[in-house]
């Protein structure tokens, strides 16, 4: 392939320029958090004078004047914990076993399951949101973390790759040798399977717990009590009155709100990238 | 796919059963009863008999034809997914010719997926917060930087004006997801055979045409599949413009969601037409992804017939089997 010197000038300028391009977008994709962390050390008067990229020396100052209007990071970031690594939790562990299920064994209704995965991996769950609220609102689950954690349980876009997974690594010999050594179905699934499937487990997990810390739709519908308040609805107290002018506390608070997510991007970035691939290409 | 497995066959349903149970207590029963207030006269804070309303259509009707608001709500959808995705698909597509390029070989790819990928795993609502705080009026970051250039004598209030506060929503957006987009695509180019681009290489063919004649094709499937998820994730758009904005100024950013949350939970309690709005955004998203049923089906058959060539064939096929999967 590389067999050509004719034109080589030509490639070097377009490289020059695809590298520019390149690292024009990198900058783009940095800038603005680098703007929001450096401006979370900056006190509202500096912010208001100009623009800069180094840090200043006001950063307890800012937290400070944040912690004061009942901004509690330290309750959001517990809840949204509570709720992102249940429903996670949920979610691999059921889906992987319907997956499962739906591999290994044969049963009549396999193949309409499988058609009724397809079609309800789509749906979106603000469709169905006002039946859901006046529901949960009558067995009075309003301000509880269950209606955001159980229906994690159902995760059909989960299920199909999980399916896609184990049609491509699992051997059937596998079960069989464990039930020639007497071992029951759910034993054979928790034991040797589930292991298994780390690699997958681990893709989805990671999806699956970011997913459920960003979303804001539904706990914002169901929680009104601010002690129940999960990080994103946080946020958007950043957007009311009651900071309206204080720029740097809202840079902090802003700041806060991220922090989780890059250190967790910046650890696990290989995979979410490998993830991402995976899933878009459905092989 | 034939498998043993003829008396476990309950296994099945006992497996599969928790996956149905909250699917239909939280997904079913939810949709079904959003359709039912539909139609009924369901409305305030305080809960009192509901009945079925004379007209059972008279919400879908009312929004329909009736609602200025509803119908901006979508229009305004429409526009933002188009302003988003029309340059999200064009950068995604050229950054993939230039990353899959083997000519070019294009160094710290990894490091500018990671970086071109990050805003998407990052809270919608803090950016959409911190987008407008970084376009404050009078001083904020990016009046400063106008002002540094020389671009405009007085600060520009953006927030104010339909066109740029638009512009910003659906280039969140756009930041948000070119990044995605270019991941999945580039996995689809090493998806492609490479023979195919062995033997345009052997008959002379250039980047380019190597590009449109190949690259593009191959990826109907992908690219297809990439519009219609980007359409049902732009119908339910709702974090950024909500608390970027708020769907001001003059409801210019207010989405289909937006709409529908502000008519059941920000004072008014019209759920019955809170929910026909919803029935109608549930009937264009199943529309859209009904073709990615048939997409997607079609796959899975052809997908299928492979996998059972794999187990009837021997070691040699189940090789490219495993190397297929790694992509």
């Amino acid at each position: 392939m590389n067999n050509n010197n004719s034109g080589g000038v030509t490639r070097r300028i377009n490289k020059t320029i695809i590298y520019i391009v390149c690292i024009f977008l990198a900058v783009l994709s940095i800038l603005p958090f680098w703007i929001m962390f450096v401006n979370a050390t900056r006190s509202t008067a500096e912010i208001q004078s100009g623009l800069s990229l180094l840090p200043s020396s006001h950063l307890m100052s800012n937290l400070r004047v944040l912690l004061d209007k009942s901004f509690d990071p330290i309750q959001g970031f517990m809840n949204s914990f509570i709720i992102s690594s249940s429903a996670t939790l949920l979610t691999v562990y059921f889906s992987s076993l319907a997956a499962y299920g739906l591999v290994t064994y044969s049963w009549k209704l396999r193949g309409p399951f499988f058609t009724f995965i397809l079609c309800v991996m789509m749906i979106p769950s603000q469709a169905s949101a006002i039946g859901f609220y006046q529901f949960m609102y009558k067995i009075h689950w309003t301000n509880s973390f269950l209606p955001l954690i159980l229906p994690a349980i159902a995760a059909p876009a989960v299920v199909f790759f999980m399916r896609q997974y184990l049609l491509a690594t699992l051997s059937i010999e596998i079960v069989e040798a464990a039930r020639v050594d007497g071992s029951g179905e759910f034993k054979t699934f928790n034991r040797i399977i589930l292991p298994l499937m780390v690699p997958a487990v681990a893709t989805q997990a990671i999806f699956a717990f970011v997913g459920n810390w960003n979303n804001l739709f539904m706990p914002l519908i169901l929680l009104t009590q601010k002690e129940k308040y999960t990080m994103p609805i946080m946020v958007s107290l950043l957007r009311g009155d009651i900071y309206k002018t204080e720029f740097g506390s809202i840079y902090m608070g802003l700041a806060l709100t991220a922090l989780p997510l890059f250190v967790v991007y910046f650890l696990l970035s290989r995979y979410i990238i490998a993830g991402v691939a995976l899933g878009g290409v459905k092989e | 796919m034939r498998r043993k497995g003829v008396n476990y066959s309950k296994f099945g349903y006992i497996f599969t059963f928790p996956f149905v149970l909250a699917f239909l207590i939280f997904s079913l029963y939810p949709i079904l009863y959003t359709a039912f207030i539909g139609f009924t006269n369901l409305q305030g804070l305080i809960p009192k008999p509901i009945h079925i309303l004379d007209n059972p259509f008279q919400n879908f009707k009312d929004l329909l034809f009736d609602n200025v608001s509803f119908r901006k709500s979508l229009i305004n959808t429409g526009i933002l997914w188009i302003v988003n995705f029309v340059p999200q698909i064009a950068l995604a597509l050229l950054l993939t010719a230039w990353f899959t390029n083997q000519r070019l070989k294009i160094k710290g790819q990894g490091v500018f997926k990671v970086l071109l990928y990050m805003p998407n795993i990052i809270t919608a609502g803090t950016i959409a917060v911190l987008f407008s705080t970084l376009f404050a009026y009078p001083m904020g970051p990016v009046n400063s930087f106008v002002e540094l250039m020389g671009w405009s004598d007085t600060p520009i209030f953006f927030l104010q004006d339909k066109t740029t506060a638009r512009g910003i929503v659906a280039f969140i957006q756009f930041w948000m997801w070119y990044g995605n987009t270019m991941i999945i695509l580039i996995a689809g180019v090493m998806g492609i055979n490479p023979a195919l681009f062995e033997s345009a290489s052997i008959d002379g063919a250039n980047g380019i045409q190597t590009f449109f004649r190949i690259t593009l094709p191959s990826l109907r499937t992908i690219l297809l599949f990439t519009l219609i998820t980007s359409m049902v994730g732009g119908l339910t758009m709702f974090d950024i413009p909500q608390l970027f904005l708020a769907g001001g100024p003059d409801d210019s950013t207010l989405t289909t969601s937006m709409f529908i949350y502000g008519q059941a939970f920000k004072g008014s309690y019209m759920y019955n037409r809170a929910a026909a709005a919803s029935m109608i955004m549930f009937v264009i998203s199943a529309i859209l992804s009904g073709f990615v049923f048939y997409l997607m089906r079609d796959r899975d058959a052809a997908k299928m017939k492979k996998i059972e060539k794999m187990h009837r064939k021997s070691v040699k096929s189940s090789r490219e089997g495993g190397v297929a999967h790694e992509q």
